[in-house]
């Protein structure tokens, strides 16, 4: 759909181009200049300290474990990391920002000249120029529909660490656009620095959108629509967007660079308030706070403890593990699904694929349907892994091995213990196997006859019975050479 | 830099003042003053310094990831004129 638009607007002799703002919310326990917590669905204004309502005569003091997380990402879009950077106030009014401006980073932010690369849904594969990713302090909330005539304002969320991560403006599609959001999203998951929950706005962006003839080189007038914190509304909203100015440049109507709210409800982008211009923003660096050093030490701290990024697991995985490019997408799309896949292989050595289809079946599959994480599935990598074996050295049939997983996950037991409880232990031995085919040749005297008449359809049904008999535990190859063999 | 009256009243605006047009020449005189108060700053010679964020040569003391604050909503919220519900309220904000 998304590719659609963008030859749509090709093919109208325009060019779209977009740039993100995406705000993602630092997973730690404090805000980012005072000590209250900063847990999501907390009562109203509990967690909003003396420093964040603003009180005259308090001071801001850095979370460290905000800029460690800063570094991380930096470093982790290969960015530069600025030794000496500094917190500017971002002067605005809003009820949901009592101190009348924003703590945040303007001339000299914490990480500059950044990429990411990033493959689109059609598998092209483009780099995004990442500028900037400064830190900031969130606002506090407005909750507009549970007053009459009033606004009620939370200031719990004022004041959690944001990490703005800006992009250049180098997206020619909503497609283009939403794919960099993503793999943004998983990256900040990967290094554990954001917890990515988008409904409870922990990571959400402003996307930043105009079009220009084919072949212009200077950008057109830009709007921004704020705050969409959905993948499918970013792609909506931009679509919806592209579309809007196209028709208003091709009516000869200019367009106003404004702020625009996406309408999820009428998929619509609407103007907002008259926002105040950057100018107005009178940034200048904030007189609490001195430049914030960063040792070359601690840069590099930072850079060793890394993690292997998903880009790098995802080539391992395709090259060194033989996966097809589907699975390791899938794989590395979060970081502790690779992390349980990895696991699991380690005690089924040189078996990737079976693995991942585990992973990516009946474990996705479970996890889907009971709506929860990776990290709470009630089977273990370990206790997978020993299922697989089994299905390896043929004590179980594929089928019985998806039954026996069931009960696991139904909290039966391990593997081996269903196993021999259920007494699904494949029938290999060729005595029994025997037994078992003789007497359903001799149940289906009419049926053998055809056969041998030359009706080989009815090998199938053979085998269906014998599976039946043996309430499938028949081992199925060596069912079928016994058959073949009985038959013949 | 010369300052005129529009100029005034935009950052009046922007400073939520309530400026009474008998007052726009005063204030436009004052901050005109302020301004070449800064002309003579830009007239230094500073070719061969590295701009300063902060007056004093020190850099950001920084503190461990720990929460260290109590409720205290009922105490600033008895501060506030108007609240609700654990709600601080203000006159309606339309988007």
């Amino acid at each position: 759909m998304s590719t659609e638009t963008r030859s749509n607007a090709d093919q109208r002799g325009w060019q779209a181009v977009i740039g993100l703002e995406i705000h993602a919310q630092l997973s730690t326990v404090s805000k980012l200049f005072s000590r209250a917590a900063t847990a999501y669905g907390a009562e109203p204004n509990t967690q909003a300290a003396l420093l964040d309502v603003a009180l005259p005569g308090t001071l801001p003091v850095p979370n460290r474990e905000a800029i460690r997380k800063a570094i991380q990402f930096g470093l982790a879009v290969q960015g530069t990391i600025a030794q000496h950077s500094v917190f500017a106030r971002k002067n605005y009014f809003y009820p949901d920002l009592p101190k009348g401006y924003q703590i945040s980073q303007y001339e000299l932010p914490v990480v500059a000249d950044g990429k990411i690369a990033v493959r689109v849904d059609d598998g092209r594969r483009i780099d995004v120029e990442i500028q900037r990713a400064h830190l900031e302090e969130d606002a506090g909330k407005s909750v507009h529909d549970a007053f009459h005539a009033e606004t009620g304002i939370d200031l719990n969320r004022a004041g959690t660490p944001l990490l703005e991560i800006v992009s250049a403006p180098v997206m020619h599609s909503a497609a283009e656009a939403v794919a960099y959001m993503r793999t943004v999203h998983t990256l900040v998951r990967w290094l554990g620095i954001c917890d990515g929950n988008m409904q409870e706005g922990s990571f959400r962006c402003d996307c930043n959108v105009s079009v220009r003839r084919d072949g212009e080189t200077r950008l057109g007038t830009r709007t921004e629509i704020k705050n969409v914190n959905s993948f499918r509304f970013v792609e909506k909203s931009i679509e919806y967007e592209i579309e809007r100015q196209i028709r208003a440049l091709e009516n000869g109507e200019a367009i106003v660079q404004e702020t625009r709210l996406y309408d999820p409800t009428r998929h619509q982008t609407r103007p907002m308030r008259s926002k105040e211009s950057a100018d107005d923003y009178r940034y200048f660096p904030d007189p609490d706070l001195p430049p914030l050093a960063i040792a070359t030490a601690d840069i590099e701290r930072e850079r060793a403890a890394l993690p292997e990024l998903p880009q790098a697991r995802r080539q391992r995985y395709i090259d060194g593990l033989g996966l097809p490019e589907a699975d390791a997408d899938q794989l590395c799309a979060d970081r502790a699904n690779a992390d349980y896949f990895e696991a699991v292989l380690a005690a089924v050595p040189g078996q990737a694929k079976l693995c991942a289809n585990w992973v990516l079946g009946e474990v996705a599959a479970g996890l889907n349907e009971a709506a929860i994480d990776i990290a709470a599935a009630p089977v273990s990598p370990a206790a997978l892994s020993q299922l697989l074996q089994r299905l390896r050295d043929g004590s179980i049939s594929g089928k019985i091995a998806k039954d026996v997983f069931a009960a696991m996950w139904q909290g039966e037991g391990s593997a081996d213990a269903i196993i021999d409880a259920r007494g699904l232990k494949q029938i290999s031995d060729s005595g029994a196997l025997g037994a078992a085919i003789d007497a359903v040749l001799a149940d289906y005297p009419s049926q053998l006859d055809d056969y041998r008449k030359g009706n080989d359809k009815l090998l199938q049904f053979f085998v269906g019975q014998v599976m039946k008999r043996t309430k499938g535990q028949a081992n199925p190859q060596q069912l079928n050479e016994l058959l073949r063999q009985k038959l013949g | 830099m010369s300052l005129d009256h529009t100029a005034v009243r935009h950052i009046a605006r922007l400073a939520r003042l309530a400026v009474r047009e008998d007052e726009l020449e005063s204030l436009r005189s004052d901050l005109e003053r302020v301004l070449h108060l800064f002309d003579d700053l830009a007239a230094a010679n500073v070719d061969n310094l590295t701009p300063l964020a902060h007056p004093h040569d020190q850099s950001l003391g920084l503190r461990d990831d720990r929460v260290g604050e109590t409720d205290r909503s009922e105490e600033l919220l008895a501060l506030a004129p108007f609240s609700q519900g654990g709600y601080y309220l203000v006159p309606k904000v339309i988007e």
